[in-house]
């Protein structure tokens, strides 16, 4: 795996506040990462960070083999950025806009304007910027980043105005580009929608790094429990079932559902205790944390930490 | 390249909404009034016509160019970034210079282009009421022209500069309107007033000189009223200039570095600004 983004120690200081607290990582090819955290937590600083856009306080970063802080900007005909609110000229039209953007790229600009139909502005790509929906500039600004093949793609809470069909055709196609190599960086609060898509996870909290993951690492450091739900027929209102373990938190949930906290390596045994049993269980679930709960883990524990 | 791309947007952009078209038909129309309305006091008899309106035409020009270039430029910077066009903008390949240098010249191409078509409408307008009009005074003409284009481009790049220094717009529009009420108006007041007060005791020629080419607007004022012989008599300078040591290529000079010295310094500004 070829990196094509490298955060070494880097700080970036606003007067007294420190947007950004030595924050390291290194994102290689074919990478979908998502950049949680709260408004202010330091995800767009990252962004602008790589971009060049501002400068390090310490620490250095290299982008597609540029030094983005000394205004280096070779590898950025292979970068796409869309931006938290973007914005446009509004005098020009959708297509005017997109075709300017491809010239600075050196991109063919028939080709550039087929991906105004990609992102589903269509019909509207003749009218004035100014006349445009929030809705319609993402979908033009998501046209304009994903211009030539871009190796690095740094998203900005992408979805924010977007329907949930386009939504839909927004994840495939950056599916699409990191399954052909391309590094995609995109920061979003729509945990539910990131959980089965993206391959990695960087958490940040005032600035600093608090985790840095798949999923699945993530659970296991987080140590979070798995709910499984079993339908229990038979059972009083308020009563657990005999075989339910007593070192294991047990609650019930409406009239049939028993829920029981299992640690990871606990799973398998509880369910075999459930089902040996014998006592009529009709239905199981079992639900492993969720990305919500493993932000929420992760966010507290650096708040307890000093 | 990358620096065409950004003035051609310039252009079309400036085209799209109107500024075009209102500096072109706000210069043509004074322009034409000045012509018809101008050669009363003088008369018709004995005069060239040409060199009374480009004596009237360049003291126009001193007022409205430096204002319209204020009011194109001071916006250029400041205003992509709290729109935040700018953001996207510079996350392309493009260098911060080569964003300055495209919007300069794109600007100076609508400046002058309002500049060649609304004066040249006065002159059609004598060619088409059958004045003479001799090759002298049309060179005369034709220079008054590409001064006001360069005073032009002077002032463009000072409100670049201001643009690129300033928080927020609104701070840029008033320090624009501050440096035009100031070079344009209080400046040759209060040189006149320091000079009648003088009495040329202590302010030598060479100091004077100093004085006037510290302005990029006197720097104009000179080179079209004081620069052509047949033309500095209608306006009253002929005393002026065969005294003053300031020639046409120092005053071309200073012209030429009122507009690359504050254009490198919005540069230099504009490299160091964080978005």
């Amino acid at each position: 795996m070829t990196a094509t983004v490298h955060v070494s120690d880097v700080t970036k200081a606003y007067g007294r506040i420190r947007a950004v607290r030595d924050a390291s990582f290194t994102l290689g090819q074919g990478e979908l990462v998502a950049l949680i955290g709260h408004n202010g937590a330091g995800k767009t600083t990252l962004m602008k960070l790589m971009l060049g856009l501002i400068r390090p306080t310490s620490g250095s970063i290299e982008v597609l083999g540029d030094n983005p802080a000394a205004g280096e900007f070779a590898g950025r005909r292979q970068l796409g950025y869309l931006p938290e609110n973007v914005s446009f000229d509004p005098a020009l039209t959708g297509r005017e806009t997109q075709a300017f953007y491809a010239r600075l790229k050196r991109e063919p600009v028939a080709k550039a304007l087929e991906l105004l139909d990609a992102v589903g502005l269509g019909a509207a790509s003749r009218r004035r910027v100014n006349t445009y929906s929030k809705g319609m500039r993402q979908r033009l600004g998501l046209a304009q980043a994903l211009l030539g093949q871009p190796r690095v793609l740094l998203l900005d809470e992408p979805t924010t105005g977007l329907d949930p069909e386009l939504r839909q055709t927004f994840y495939d196609i950056i599916a699409r580009l990191a399954a052909a190599g391309a590094t995609v960086l995109l920061s979003s609060h729509a945990l539910t929608e990131l959980e089965e898509r993206a391959g990695r996870v960087i958490i940040m909290n005032r600035g600093i790094k608090v985790a840095d993951g798949s999923i699945d690492e993530l659970r296991r450091l987080a140590r979070l429990p798995t709910r499984i739900r079993l339908r229990v027929a038979g059972l009083a209102p308020s009563e657990l079932p005999g075989w339910a373990p007593k070192d294991a938190t047990c609650r019930r949930l409406n009239g049939h559902i028993v829920e029981i906290d299992a640690a990871p390596e606990r799973k398998i045994e509880l369910l075999h205790r459930a089902t040996a049993a014998g006592n009529s269980v009709e239905d199981v679930d079992v639900v492993p944390p969720t990305l919500d709960e493993l932000y929420a883990h992760f966010l507290r524990q650096s708040e307890q930490a000093p | 390249m990358n620096v065409l791309i950004i003035a051609a947007k310039e252009i079309h952009q400036a085209i799209r909404n109107r500024w075009v078209l209102a500096a072109t038909l706000l210069l043509a129309g004074l322009a034409l009034s000045l012509t018809f309305l101008g050669s009363a006091p003088t008369g018709n008899v004995g005069v060239r016509a040409l060199d009374v309106v480009i004596v009237s035409l360049s003291s126009l020009t001193i007022f409205l160019v430096p204002l319209i270039a204020l009011l194109i430029s001071h916006d250029a910077i400041i205003g992509e970034m709290e729109r935040g066009t700018m953001l996207l903008l510079l996350s392309y390949p493009i260098a911060r210079w080569q964003v300055l240098l495209g919007k300069f010249l794109g600007h100076l191409a609508v400046l002058g282009f309002a500049t060649c078509l609304g004066y040249g409408a006065a002159v059609g307008a004598l060619a088409a009421t059958g004045s003479d009009i001799d090759g002298d005074s049309l060179l005369a003409f034709a220079a008054m022209v590409g001064s006001s284009v360069l005073l032009g481009a002077a002032f463009v790049a000072i409100g670049y500069l201001v643009s690129a220094l300033v928080r927020d717009r609104g701070t840029a529009a008033g320090i624009c309107v501050g440096l035009w009420l100031l070079l344009v108006l209080i400046y040759d007041m209060a040189l006149l007033g320091v000079l009648a007060l003088d009495q040329g005791r202590s302010i030598s020629a060479t100091v004077l000189n100093a004085l006037l080419l510290s302005n990029p607007t006197d720097a104009y004022r000179l080179i079209n009223l004081t620069g052509f012989a047949n033309v500095s008599t209608f306006a009253g300078m002929a005393g002026l200039a065969q005294s003053t040591s300031l020639t046409i290529p120092v005053l071309l000079t200073t012209l030429l570095s009122w507009t690359l010295l504050p254009l490198g310094l919005a540069a230099v500004a504009f490299s160091r600004r964080e978005l």
